[in-house]
């Protein structure tokens, strides 16, 4: 396992605080993001993770009022800077929600998509990249003989699949994930969490998640947020034995609210 | 105290966890006393009392068992509440081995009563005082999550072994001018090793304690014990 002090992080917030008109909603959060780690957000409803998930691809910027300060460098290159070209930000910073979010198209075109739009063009050359990108998300043996079948016919879990494998196809760097299991059952969350295992080794990824098992289970880094500050950050089997802080040693072992 | 959990129905089962712990604890504590009182006193009555709470000490070892994997298997529980699940089924291994060793000094009872000389034996009753109250440190540092308690009983092993000692080295003289009564002796010695072993358990239980407040594993840290 990579260690994250050797190093340099992927994504690296320093001072984030982001406001929704006048509500500040994070305070101050600082952490860095490594590769070839999984990095899980945890916390109760309202604490900011998704909002501080979402400022990693800057997913806010169309809400109105959204207003971010402070840092987030991807590769030591500042993502707020009025040059950044938002659109080559998703690309190398792809996100899938917690409901899978396909489109009423075939199976093939939910990943071609994806392609066509980053301008790919080469017939060949789209097919290659959305069998690779379904190989990836461990859906290809399951859909290779239906591509042409509408996606909507798919399981949630292989819905979700599909998702993953879109956001491949144009070869991020950074994967975020918000709640990505929570829609699913106890296998397809299964097939998910071990999908995160096999595509860590290559990707860096961040998950948003209400399950704490879920989170010992996928992730090397736990960040625990409550009321929109970073309360404790760590290795996640460190994080889930002997928190260092109170209020995680509270949130953790269930003694919260 | 730590604030209670969201779900109190959790609370309840480790409360009951915790004071079937200090139930175990307090048989353990008794069967000793009673068996070196029948071990002292050449009391068959104590002897056959001190295994029967033995017999019940199995038995809590097998009900704390169940009842903290259960709660494992429906709880899932983590930090703290992990470390006292996971110690706590270390913790009735070694309090069952105590009620064994309790057992064993019981039944040397037997092995002096028909004895003609009674080896010297003056120093069993201040071991069994010191092992005793190593042991119920032990027991409350543990239900007590008492870091201090516990860090006492683990530097006061030594002087276990300094009670020891002398008591060995008299047996063994005593033996060479009562070549007769050797058995004797060997209950007296046999005796003294079991006390020796109940310490050596109060120690886990220290250690066990320590790692479940403080997350620090501490066995193997302190330095060799006197030969």
């Amino acid at each position: 396992m990579p260690n994250p002090s050797t190093e340099p992080p992927k994504i690296e917030v320093k001072d984030l605080e982001f406001f929704y008109d006048a509500q500040r909603v994070l305070h101050g959060v600082s952490m860095g993001i490594f590769p070839r780690r999984v990095t899980a957000l945890i916390g109760p409803s309202g604490c900011g993770k998704s909002t501080f998930l979402r400022t990693l691809n800057r997913m806010n910027d169309t809400v109105p009022g959204a207003r971010p300060v402070g840092s987030v460098r991807l590769d030591g290159v500042e993502i707020y800077d009025p040059a950044v070209d938002v659109v080559e930000l998703r690309r190398r910073v792809g996100m899938v929600f917690q409901r899978p979010q396909v489109f009423p198209k075939s199976i093939f075109e939910n990943v071609a998509y994806a392609l066509r739009v980053g301008g790919l063009r080469d017939r060949a050359e789209v097919a290659r990249r959305v069998e690779e990108a379904l190989r990836r998300a461990a859906l290809w043996d399951e859909v290779k003989d239906r591509l042409d079948v509408s996606a909507t016919a798919l399981s949630g879990g292989q819905q979700q699949r599909l998702c993953i494998a879109r956001a491949l196809a144009v070869d991020p760097d950074v994967l975020l994930l918000d709640e990505p299991a929570s829609a699913l059952d106890p296998i397809a969350t299964a097939k998910i969490e071990e999908l995160i295992g096999d595509l860590r080794e290559t990707l860096t990824i961040v998950i948003v998640t209400h399950s704490m098992q879920q989170a010992a289970r996928v992730s090397q880094t736990t960040a625990f947020f409550y009321m929109g500050s970073l309360v404790e950050v760590g290795e996640t089997t460190a994080l889930f034995t002997r928190p260092r802080e109170k209020q995680t040693e509270d949130y953790v072992t269930g003694r919260f609210g | 105290m730590k604030p209670a959990h969201t779900n109190r129905y959790f609370d309840v089962e480790l409360r009951e966890l915790r004071s079937n712990l200090t139930a175990m604890g307090a048989r353990c504590e008794r069967a000793l006393q009673l068996a070196v009182a029948a071990f002292l006193e050449r009391d068959a009555e104590k002897a056959a009392e001190a295994a029967a709470l033995d017999a019940r000490i199995d038995r809590d070892q097998v009900e704390i068992d169940e009842l903290a994997l259960r709660i494992l298997a429906l709880r899932q529980p983590v930090a703290y509440d992990l470390r006292f699940l996971a110690t706590t089924l270390k913790f009735v291994t070694d309090l069952e081995r105590i009620g064994d060793k309790a057992t064993s000094i019981a039944k040397r009872a037997r092995d002096v009563s028909g004895a003609a000389l009674l080896p010297p034996h003056e120093d069993i009753l201040p071991l069994s005082q010191k092992v005793l109250a190593l042991l119920r440190d032990a027991i409350d540092a543990f239900v007590e999550g008492d870091v201090d308690k516990a860090e006492r009983v683990l530097a006061a092993g030594h002087e276990i072994d300094a009670l020891a000692k002398p008591l060995t080295a008299r047996i063994v003289a005593w033996m060479a001018e009562h070549p007769t009564d050797i058995p004797a002796a060997l209950a007296v010695m046999s005796v003294a090793r079991q006390l020796k072993r109940v310490a050596d358990h109060a120690t886990n239980l220290a250690e066990q304690a320590v790692f479940m407040v403080r997350g620090e594993d501490v066995r193997y840290q302190r330095g060799p014990a006197a030969p």
